[in-house]
C-alpha cells in the first residue's frame, strides 16, 4: 500500500519523465553507433562481393568455364575469407571451397544468408556466410560470398548490449526514482505531520530542520516563520481582549453603579439632572476608548494599506502643528515646527496625522507651562525623520518599551482624561506604515521619533 | 422641516423620532428599505436620515435607487459599521453626510440642519454677510463695522464656514471634518481653542457677540436681532 502510494507521489512522476527521456537519448545513441559499426561492415562485405563477381562474370565471357573454373579453384584454396560454388544447372558442385549448394532458394542476383559448415583443425563449426547468387550463360550457377560469422557475432554483441542497457536503464532508473521519491516524500511527510500535529492543536510545535540548508529547510523555516507571526497575533489577540475587557468593564461599572446609586433613594430633578449628565460624560469616554481599540486593532490588521496614497509629511506635519498651536499658546508653551524640505511617503494621511495629532496633544498635555515642544521633519538617505519633542515629564526609560505595545498603557496614565490609548495607536499606525517608532529621553523630556520609508 | 428616518433598530428609532419631534420636526420613519423608498417616492423630505445596514433593501442602495430615480433629497447615512472606507463608499452612493454610531444627539440635530440649508439652490456668493460681519470671498478679506479684521488662512475658513451656516449650531467634529479635513476627535479640545482666538477678532470690542458657545453641543454665529 505504501510501496503503491510512492508510485502516486510528484517526484516518482518527475522521476519517471526524466528515465523515459534519458532511456530515449540512451537508445538514440546505441542505435547510432549500431547503425555506424555494423551497417558499415555489411555495406563493406557487399561491396566486396559485388566487385569479385564483376570480375568472375568477366573471366567467364573471356575463358569460358573452365577458365572460370580455374580461377575459384584458386581461389578457394587461397585460405581467405571468400566463400565459392560454382554449380551446374542442377546445382551439382563443379569446384569451390563449400562442400554444397548452400539449402536456400535463391532466384538470379539473390543476397541470401546461410549457414555452412568449416573444417579446420579437424574440427567441424557451423558458420554464417552472406553470398550472392549468378546465373551464368549456359544455366551455370555462381555464388560468391564471405564468411560474416565474426561481424555477425558482433551485431549479436550490439544488439544483446542493447538489450541488456534497456533493461539496466529502465531498472537502475526505477530504483533511483523510487528511491529519490521516498526521500522527498519522507520531508514532506516531516512537515505534514508537523502541520496536522499544529492543526490538532499543538500551536508550540515547529517545523524541523534538517540542516542542509536546501528549499526544504526554506519550506520549514518558511512555515515556521509564519507560524510565529500567527502566534504573536493571537497572542495580541488576547492582550486585545483583556485590555478591552480593563478599558470598558472599569468606565462601564462606574456608569452602571452611579445610575443606580441615584435611583437608589428619591433625588431632586436637579440632582438626576447631574447624575444624567455625569452618564453621557460616561458614555462618551468610553465611546472614545471603544474607537481608539477599534484604530489601533484596524491598524494592526493592515488593511488600511488599500487606502495609501503617496502624501507630503511636511503638508501633514505643518497642518497638525497649526491645528495645536493655538493650545500651546494657551498654555503658554511655544510649540516650534522645523520642516524644511518636503517628504514624499505612501501611507494614509487621517491615520498619521491621528498619530502626530496624538503625540503633539501627549507632549503638551506633559509638558508643564512655559515650556516647548518643537516637531521636526528630516530627510536622512531614505528615510523621512519625524520627531516630537518636549520639555516635560518623559518616560521612565523601564517604560518605554512596554507602551508602545499593542494596547498597553502605563498604569499611572489609566486616570488620566482621554483614552490613554495614544502611543499604542502611534505606534499601530508606525507598523502599519513600516515606520519605526520610538521613544527617547529629550533631557529633559520625552522624545518621540517615527522613521517612515521615502517613496521611491 | 419635514425628515424621512429609515431605521431598522425599533428603540433606536423610537428615540431618534421622539428627539427630532421635539426639535420640531416632522418625521416619518420607515423599518427597512423597501418601506423607506416607498415613502421616499410618496413625500417631498427636507432630509432623510438612513442607516447603512436595512432588511430587504441595503441602505446604500437604497440612495442609490433614489438618485436613479431623481430624487434629491439630501441624506444623511449612519453607520455602525467601523470600515475605513465607509465614510467614502456612503458618499459615493449618493448621500451627502455621514455619521457613524454611536453619535451625540446634538452632532444629529446640527447635521440635519446643515443639510436643510444645503438643499437651498446655493447661489454663487462674493461675500458673506452676518449683521455687520462681512467676509469677502473674492479679496479674501473679512471687516466688522467697516473695521478690517487680520485672519490667518485657517482662520478665514473656520469663519467662513461659521458664516455659511450662520444661526445654526455647529459641532466640534463638523468644524474639524470640513475646516481641517480629518475626520477624528482629538484628545483635547483643540477647536475651542481656534474658536476662542477667533472670537479674540471679530467680537472682542464689540459689545454685541456674535459668536456664541451652544454648550453640550457646540457653537453657533448669529446677529443680533
Amino acid at each position: 500500500m505504501r510501496f503503491l502510494n510512492l508510485f502516486r507521489t510528484t517526484a516518482f512522476r518527475l522521476a519517471l519523465v526524466y528515465l523515459l527521456l534519458f532511456a530515449a537519448s540512451a537508445f538514440a545513441l546505441i542505435a547510432f553507433i549500431y547503425w555506424n559499426t555494423a551497417g558499415f561492415m555489411a555495406a563493406q562485405t557487399d561491396e566486396t562481393i559485388n566487385a569479385e563477381i564483376l570480375g568472375l562474370q568477366e573471366q567467364y565471357g573471356q575463358s569460358g568455364l573452365p577458365g572460370l573454373r580455374q580461377i575459384i579453384i584458386e581461389r578457394s584454396s587461397g585460405g581467405g575469407s571468400g566463400l565459392y560454388i560454382l554449380a551446374s544447372s542442377d546445382f551439382t558442385r563443379l569446384a569451390g571451397n563449400l562442400s554444397s549448394w548452400p539449402d536456400v532458394p535463391v532466384a538470379d542476383g539473390d543476397w541470401v544468408y546461410f549457414t555452412y559448415d568449416r573444417t579446420s583443425f579437424g574440427e567441424t563449426e557451423r558458420r554464417s556466410a552472406r553470398a550472392r547468387h549468378f546465373v551464368l550463360r549456359g544455366g551455370f550457377h555462381l555464388l560468391v560470398g564471405r564468411d560474416v560469422h565474426e561481424r555477425r557475432e558482433i551485431e549479436g554483441r550490439i544488439e544483446s548490449a542493447l538489450f541488456w542497457s534497456a533493461v539496466i536503464t529502465v531498472g537502475l532508473g526505477l530504483i533511483g526514482g523510487l528511491a529519490m521519491s521516498r526521500n522527498v516524500t519522507r520531508r514532506l511527510d516531516v512537515i505534514n505531520r508537523t502541520s496536522r500535529d499544529i492543526m490538532g492543536g499543538d500551536l508550540a510545535r515547529r517545523m524541523p530542520l534538517s540542516g542542509a540548508d536546501d528549499e526544504f529547510d526554506e519550506l520549514s523555516d518558511n512555515l515556521n516563520g509564519m507560524l510565529d507571526q500567527i502566534e504573536r497575533l493571537m497572542g495580541g489577540m488576547t492582550e486585545v481582549a483583556d485590555n478591552i475587557a480593563h478599558d470598558l468593564r472599569t468606565p462601564l461599572n462606574r456608569l452602571r453603579s452611579r445610575l443606580e446609586v441615584t435611583l437608589m433613594k428619591p433625588a431632586t430633578e436637579q440632582e438626576y439632572r447631574e447624575a444624567l449628565e455625569g452618564a453621557i460624560t460616561e458614555a462618551d469616554g468610553l465611546i472614545a476608548t471603544f474607537n481608539s481599540l477599534l484604530l489601533i486593532a484596524r491598524a494592526e490588521t493592515g488593511e488600511a494599506r488599500e487606502n495609501f496614497e503617496p502624501l507630503d509629511l511636511r503638508v501633514v506635519v505643518n497642518d497638525v502643528a497649526e491645528l495645536y498651536e493655538p493650545l500651546a499658546e494657551a498654555k503658554r508653551m511655544t510649540l516650534k515646527v522645523a520642516a524644511p524640505r518636503p517628504a514624499e511617503i505612501n501611507g494614509d494621511r487621517g491615520l498619521i496625522s491621528q498619530a502626530l495629532a496624538n503625540l503633539i496633544d501627549n507632549a503638551i498635555k506633559y509638558t508643564p507651562e512655559g515650556g516647548a515642544v518643537t516637531v521636526s521633519l528630516k530627510v536622512a538617505g531614505e528615510e523621512a525623520v519625524l520627531e516630537v519633542r518636549d520639555t516635560g515629564l518623559g518616560i521612565p526609560e523601564a517604560e518605554r518599551d512596554h507602551v508602545l505595545r499593542r494596547f498597553v498603557r502605563l498604569e499611572a496614565s489609566r486616570n488620566e482624561p482621554g483614552s490613554g490609548l495614544g502611543l499604542s495607536m502611534v505606534a499601530a499606525v508606525g507598523r502599519l506604515h513600516d515606520a519605526e517608532f520610538s521613544l527617547g529621553d529629550a533631557k529633559p523630556g520625552l522624545v518621540a521619533t517615527l522613521r517612515f520609508k521615502l517613496k521611491d | 422641516m419635514r425628515l424621512l428616518i429609515v431605521e431598522d433598530d425599533r428603540d433606536a428609532a423610537a428615540y431618534l423620532v421622539k428627539g427630532l419631534k421635539e426639535s420640531g420636526h416632522v418625521v416619518d420613519h420607515a423599518r427597512d428599505g423597501v418601506e423607506g423608498l416607498a415613502l421616499a417616492r410618496a413625500q417631498t423630505y427636507d432630509v432623510a436620515i438612513v442607516d447603512r445596514m436595512l432588511p430587504r433593501l441595503d441602505g446604500l442602495n437604497l440612495v442609490q435607487k433614489m438618485r436613479e430615480e431623481g430624487n434629491q433629497v439630501p441624506v444623511l447615512f449612519l453607520s455602525a459599521l467601523g470600515e475605513i472606507d465607509d465614510r467614502v463608499k456612503g458618499l459615493k452612493a449618493g448621500g451627502d453626510d455621514y455619521l457613524p454610531k454611536p453619535y451625540a444627539f446634538v452632532e444629529l440635530l446640527a447635521r440635519v440642519d446643515a443639510l436643510v440649508r444645503r438643499r437651498q439652490p446655493e447661489q454663487v456668493q462674493t461675500k458673506l454677510v452676518v449683521g455687520d460681519l462681512e467676509l469677502d470671498l473674492l479679496s479674501r478679506s473679512a471687516s466688522r463695522g467697516g473695521q478690517a479684521i487680520d485672519l490667518q488662512p485657517r482662520e478665514f475658513l473656520l469663519l467662513e464656514y461659521l458664516m455659511r451656516h450662520a444661526g445654526q449650531v455647529v459641532t466640534r467634529t463638523m468644524l474639524l471634518e470640513n475646516v481641517w479635513d480629518y475626520h477624528f476627535d482629538p484628545q483635547t479640545n483643540v477647536i475651542d481653542v481656534h474658536i476662542s482666538r477667533l472670537r479674540a477678532k471679530i467680537d472682542k470690542g464689540f459689545s454685541d457677540a456674535l459668536l456664541h458657545t451652544v454648550r453640550g453641543a457646540g457653537y453657533c454665529l448669529r446677529a443680533v436681532s
